[in-house]
């Protein structure tokens, strides 16, 4: 049985959506791989800045 | 005359194109399937592996099949789950998927399932758009 961290299941999450988002969304290879790149910092990003925020708020 | 021409012309291309939704169809059946049939390797290969990653990963954390839609959250799961074609169907036939989520960490691998699935569904569809000449 796999039992990631909380945190590598957000990596692997927003890996495995961005290398999809970046191929289907943009047409040139360049492309693909910035929006991808994008797509992944604003997932992982996303989730700290929010664990950050339920982390002030539950204090 | 030039009607006839036209509807020859029309007759010619709609051979040459073939069935426009079989990459929509294969891709949606197999992760990456609709992008191999249209010789795009590269493109078919990453999307194979992240789906399939996604998919095998979501079973591995002992996450959800879902099996039936008693309320509207199962509906929108069993469609999430749908998305995945033939692993889905070839995964229940097996018996693969936790009956239950216990831990959290299979509760992660019940949506990395069902966002496997929709994320073959938006692939299938670019393998279409590429199929119809909307994408390049």
């Amino acid at each position: 049985m796999f039992r990631p961290s909380h945190f590598a299941a957000v990596l692997l999450f927003a890996l495995f959506a961005s290398v999809v988002f970046g191929i289907t969304q943009r047409e040139t290879p360049r492309r693909m791989i910035r929006y991808g790149i994008y797509c992944f910092v604003l997932f992982a990003g996303s989730a700290v800045v929010l664990s950050w925020l339920m982390f002030l708020i539950a204090r | 005359m030039a009607t006839a021409q036209n509807t020859n012309i029309a007759a010619k291309q709609n051979s040459r194109q073939g069935f426009v939704y079989l990459p929509l169809i294969a891709g949606w059946l197999v992760p990456g399937a609709g992008h191999f049939l249209l010789r795009k390797w590269g493109r078919g290969t990453l999307l194979a592996a992240s789906i399939l990653g996604m998919f095998v990963l979501g079973l591995a954390m002992q996450g959800k099949l879902y099996a039936n839609a008693h309320d509207i959250l199962d509906v929108l799961g069993l469609a999430g789950d749908l998305g995945n074609g033939l692993l889905y169907i070839l995964s229940r036939a097996a018996g693969l998927g936790a009956d239950q989520v216990q831990l959290t960490t299979a509760d992660y691998g019940t949506r990395f399932i069902v966002v496997a699935g929709l994320l073959n569904v938006i692939a299938a569809v670019d393998a279409h758009n590429l199929r119809t000449g909307r994408k390049s």
